[in-house]
């Protein structure tokens, strides 16, 4: 496979806190415009893992690559060295991220979140910028709420529009962190219509999710993640029916039921 | 025995001598509190440094300007430091002093206000590429004004008063104005009321301009300014109990 049609490239990546070892050497390739969706029982290192792809978190050992480029450190003679934190904030532009607590700025309105990256980071006018937003508000099914505070909005609503602040950088992959995990049953649908429209259009997406019914219909690969290591990886229909590992049908078991 | 001088208390309100005394405590304290701001913002962020160096450095640094008197500080930094051919006038000590002293108290409110903004806020602000000061400014620095806002006023208000100390220095500022015209005029308490008087009308006109600007960083977002927060209650509050 060609490195340039990797999005996602990660190699023997560990990551400890201090003496607790979360990640214990992960390996995962995504292609571009794929979907995968990670599970794994809470505290397998999921959520660490999307976490350091986009240098969130530094790692210990290991490498990712997003799209060929060596994200958060450089190459030397004497190993990787840690970058500098404007050339890490460059490498992060690409990379868009969704949390689980919807993390808006809610001193902003939902347009203000949407405009902040490209108007300071990427120095957009902010005219440009204003319209580009309302186009992904309506993208997301918001379309009248640009002049909302988050404190103005339901959860559903929040995740929507976090969704189209990350889209507005124009990210060549999309990490979600249990994007519907704090939502309200009711609420969780609206999120991953959002989304199952996204990967609909090409994005190449990275899902932490324990909404198996969104990673049978949307992913085109479920990765397993348990102890710090991938231990299964496999099309959702496959990892679904039949489990290879004793403790994916563990897993399942527990969350199916 | 003299006794109290009704006419000269009243002459000596509008004196301008005095007044300009008193305008230099305001521009002497506008003067403080930005270089305070600059040099607590610079402290509060070395102490956040995940870096040991800059931590230790702040760390001294707040250590000994909250550890030693401020009049010391001045007096040493006008007196002593020329002996080592550092020789900075009245106004430039003044400022350095005071400045140095006010940064060190700053820094910790400052810290204290970063420090009660969301963790999340600093990975989402990351999250779309922003480069730590774009970060501040843009996404941390706006919400921690919340909790900024209120001791910044309270110190502002000490700092009116405080700057009386650099009368010592002979920096000619209120006290020092209201000491050298009794020295000519011989109206000890009547002078000295006066200037009383004029401390007590800057802390008051300070505290209604603090008690605006309270009011307006502390209202919910997305209330409108100056009105109270009206449908939006609820759903912060439903935010706060998660």
């Amino acid at each position: 496979m060609a490195a340039d049609d990797l999005a996602v490239q990660a190699v023997g990546v560990h990551k400890f806190y201090g003496a607790l070892h979360v990640l214990r050497g992960i390996d995962l390739d995504v292609r571009r415009g794929q979907v995968v969706v990670v599970a794994g029982p809470s505290g397998s290192g999921k959520s660490t893992l999307l976490r350091c792809l986009n240098h969130l978190e530094a790692i210990q050992r290991g490498t990712v690559r997003v799209c060929g480029e060596l994200i958060g450190y450089r190459e030397t003679a004497r190993g990787l060295v840690e970058l500098r934190d404007a050339e890490v904030a460059r490498h992060r532009r690409r990379i868009g991220m969704v949390f689980q607590q919807f993390n808006l700025f809610p001193h902003l309105t939902a347009e203000g979140n949407i405009t902040a990256g490209p108007v300071h980071v990427l120095g957009e006018p902010r005219e440009r910028a204003v319209e580009e937003a309302r186009r992904l508000l309506a993208l997301v099914g918001l379309p009248e709420k640009s002049q909302a505070y988050p404190a103005q909005l339901s959860g559903g609503q929040q995740q929507r529009v976090a969704i189209a602040r990350a889209l507005a950088m124009r990210p060549e992959v999309m990490l979600f962190d249990e994007p519907t995990s704090a939502l309200d049953p009711e609420m969780i649908s609206e999120v991953l219509d959002v989304m199952t429209a996204l990967s609909r259009q090409g994005m190449t997406m990275l899902v932490v999710t324990h909404e198996m019914g969104f990673a049978r219909a949307v992913a085109d690969r479920v990765v397993f993640v348990d102890e710090g290591r991938v231990i299964e990886d496999a099309p959702p229909a496959e990892f679904f029916n039949r489990p290879r590992t004793e403790r994916g049908r563990a897993f399942l078991d527990k969350i199916l039921h | 025995m003299a006794g109290w001088d009704w006419a000269a208390f009243q002459k000596y309100l509008l004196n301008p001598y005095l007044l300009e005394g008193a305008w230099t405590t305001v521009w002497l304290s506008v003067a403080v509190m930005a270089i305070g701001l600059g040099l607590g913002l610079l402290a509060a962020l070395m102490r956040l440094s995940r870096h040991r160096v800059p931590r230790d450095v702040a760390r001294f640094y707040i250590w000994l300007m909250r550890g030693t008197p401020l009049l010391v500080q001045l007096i040493i930094i006008y007196t002593g430091l020329p002996q080592l051919g550092l020789r900075l006038t009245v106004i430039q000590s003044a400022l350095v002093g005071l400045g140095l002293n006010e940064g060190a108290y700053l820094a910790e409110i400052i810290r204290a206000g970063i420090l009660s903004v969301p963790r999340g806020q600093f990975d989402a602000a990351r999250a779309v590429g922003m480069p730590y000061w774009t970060m501040l400014r843009v996404v941390i620095l706006p919400q921690a004004a919340r909790v900024i806002i209120p001791p910044l006023g309270n110190n502002f208000n000490g700092l009116l008063k405080t700057t009386s100390l650099a009368s010592v220095i002979s920096l000619e500022e209120l006290l020092r104005r209201s000491q050298m015209l009794i020295q000519l005029e011989f109206k000890v308490l009547e002078i000295f009321l006066v200037a009383a008087c004029y401390y007590l009308a800057m802390t008051t006109l300070w505290g209604l301009v603090q008690r605006r600007l309270e009011a307006h960083f502390g209202r919910p977002y997305g209330a409108a300014p100056g009105r109270p927060a009206r449908a939006i209650e609820g759903t912060l509050l439903e935010q706060d109990a998660r």
